[in-house]
């Protein structure tokens, strides 16, 4: 059996953002790349099912979308325990670019779990997962908290509105991680580093397909007032304050 | 040409976020002008499903499928897609929760139209079309813009509000053939929530950080919510302690939450629990230490023991409710 853990390259959350060309891009100038947090967690449990599978789950590959600049963070995913990782050279401009890009790259590897993060930390929009789901035609369960593998199938538990749901189902199929599917990611070792740099890293041309929406601009939010401090030992005032003009209790 | 909202159900009864999905997809639907559809998938009785009416859908599709009793995305997407294409759709929008971030991204790829989450405002300009939305985890806005015919978005949550615009509207039924190979999963077990506010639902949040110091202090803090009506969370570190439960973690790669007002009790603010609540309409800090970022974000604070301070917040919002 092989996992694919889709990798995104975002910056650093601590990033002081900044946009260049007229705020029509991201000034990366300065910007620490990262693993997305949620593909983070995505690949630590991929890696930890390998581990427990008794060698049913023979290889957890990682995928990325991207020019040579985004090959230091699969390097890293390699580092923290991937066995191979594969980049799309594509320059893609939005998530439905994405991911047609990474369903051609992935479509004849016959994945039996494909893990993806439910989010990344600098779009936001929680797109790829799904829209490769749909590219791919293979089943997607979102909201993901815990994946168990069976003596048959897998045992997934996702938060749906208002309370959770376990799930039986057989592979192939994609699940769309958060937060409980693990609770620490992985960092690399040092002996992972070394082993990383042998490991295989395979670039795949894709044809283009366009992308289906682009930014126009970007700005920053208008700086906040500055906060209304309360005596501490008056601290009613500040329910006074949130009723009478807030007006929010 | 129209606009189709995805009205979700919950054991047959819609809630706020549905109502706000139709709100906006009506308002929208007004911009372009063009109709506001509700889509409903599942078993809801009539008088339900012409509730959305009074939001401003002047037609309601419901589609009863026993098979869809549980959320099968792929399923669901070739229901919506299906739809929209009956209904020749401009725009699908969903909530931005759990089944709206399942549901969207998948049916944009079968419509072949551009996607947008976490939309916040009708659009700025309509030829063509484009939204505003948070991005870098609300450290700054983008104005996203169309470049295919059609469009599918996901709602930020309380971004836009429930707004009432009564229409006249009437239900259809309709039937959509679903192949089985669209079924995948098989429930072995659901747990409901009753009896407590969602965390994502609530519009007060009480929530707790390290400053709290052990899992024996929380008393004070969930009084002050239960008695506020509101619901609590917790920063990462708190629930990585095991002082509280893991669906309680706001922040990034917890819960992304946008209430009325944020209690952020003993915490910090470092800025991945920022961006799980830079949404806020009202944020409020206490903190010992005067220097902490979560000042930064805040709009009202007071510079204390949490310990200390709960008491007479406790006491205060008592007061209020009583009075």
């Amino acid at each position: 059996m092989k996992i694919l853990v889709l990798i995104s390259n975002v910056p650093d959350t601590t990033t002081k953002v900044k946009f260049g060309d007229g705020n029509k891009e991201l000034d990366v100038s300065g910007v620490q790349w990262i693993i997305n947090p949620w593909d983070e967690l995505a690949l630590t449990r991929a890696l930890e099912l390998k581990e427990s599978s008794g060698g049913k789950i023979e290889k957890v590959s990682v995928i990325t979308a991207g020019s040579k600049v985004v090959e230091p963070t699969l390097r890293k995913a390699l580092a923290i325990g991937a066995d191979d990782a594969i980049r799309v050279d594509v320059e893609a401009r939005d998530a439905y670019e994405v991911s047609a890009a990474l369903a051609e790259a992935v479509k004849d590897e016959n994945f039996d779990l494909i893990l993806a993060g439910i989010e990344s930390s600098d779009y936001n929009n929680s797109a790829v997962g799904g829209m490769l789901s749909e590219f791919l035609s293979m089943p997607s369960i979102s909201s993901v908290t815990s994946v168990e593998q069976e003596d048959e199938g897998f045992s997934v538990k996702r938060e749906i509105e208002g309370g959770t749901e376990v799930l039986a189902i057989n592979q192939p199929f994609v699940a769309i991680v958060q937060k409980g599917i693990a609770i620490n990611p992985r960092i690399p070792s040092m002996r992972g580093i070394m082993m990383a740099r042998k490991k295989p890293l395979v670039v795949k041309e894709v044809s283009a397909v366009g992308a289906l929406t682009e930014f126009d601009h970007f700005e920053l939010p208008a700086p906040k007032g500055k906060v209304t401090l309360v005596d501490a030992d008056n601290a009613k005032e500040l329910i006074r304050l949130l009723h009478e003009d807030a007006k929010v209790i | 040409m129209s606009v189709l909202i995805y009205a979700e159900n919950v054991d047959g009864k819609f809630k706020k976020y549905a109502f706000e999905a139709v709100s906006y997809g009506a308002s929208l639907a007004g911009k372009l002008g063009t109709d506001a559809i509700a889509l409903s998938i599942g078993e809801v009785a009539e008088e339900e499903l012409l509730s959305l009416g009074k939001y401003g859908a002047g037609k309601i599709i419901s589609i009863a499928d026993s098979r869809l009793d549980i959320l099968e995305n792929a399923a669901y997407t070739k229901v919506i897609a299906e739809v929209a294409g009956k209904v020749d759709v401009k725009v699908v929008v969903f909530a931005s929760n759990n089944t709206g971030k399942a549901l969207a991204p998948r049916v944009s790829v079968a419509l072949h139209a551009g996607f947008v989450g976490n939309a916040m405002s009708l659009p700025l300009e309509v030829e063509p079309l484009m939204f505003k939305k948070m991005v870098f985890n609300g450290k700054a806005i983008g104005y996203i813009k169309l470049k295919s015919e059609k469009a599918v978005l996901t709602l930020a949550r309380n971004s836009f509000g429930i707004h009432e615009s009564p229409k006249d509207a009437a239900v259809e039924t309709m039937e959509i053939a679903l192949d089985d190979s669209l079924f995948a999963v098989k429930l072995k077990d659901r747990h409901k929530i009753t009896g407590k506010i969602l965390l994502t639902d609530a519009e007060v949040v009480v929530s707790g950080g390290r400053g709290m110091k052990s899992a024996d202090n929380w008393g004070p803090l969930e009084e002050f919510a239960e008695v506020l009506g509101a619901a609590t969370a917790c920063s990462r570190p708190v629930s990585d302690e095991g002082w509280r439960p893991h669906e309680e973690h706001t922040g990034q790669t917890g819960k992304i939450i946008a209430p009325n007002v944020y209690f952020a009790l003993g915490i910090s603010g470092a800025v991945q629990h920022v961006a799980g609540v830079s949404g806020s309409k009202i944020i409020v800090a206490v903190n010992t230490d005067k220097e902490a970022p979560i000042f930064e974000v805040a709009d009202y604070g007071i510079v204390g023991d949490v310990m200390k301070v709960l008491p007479q917040l406790i006491e205060a919002a008592k007061e209020l409710k009583e009075g």
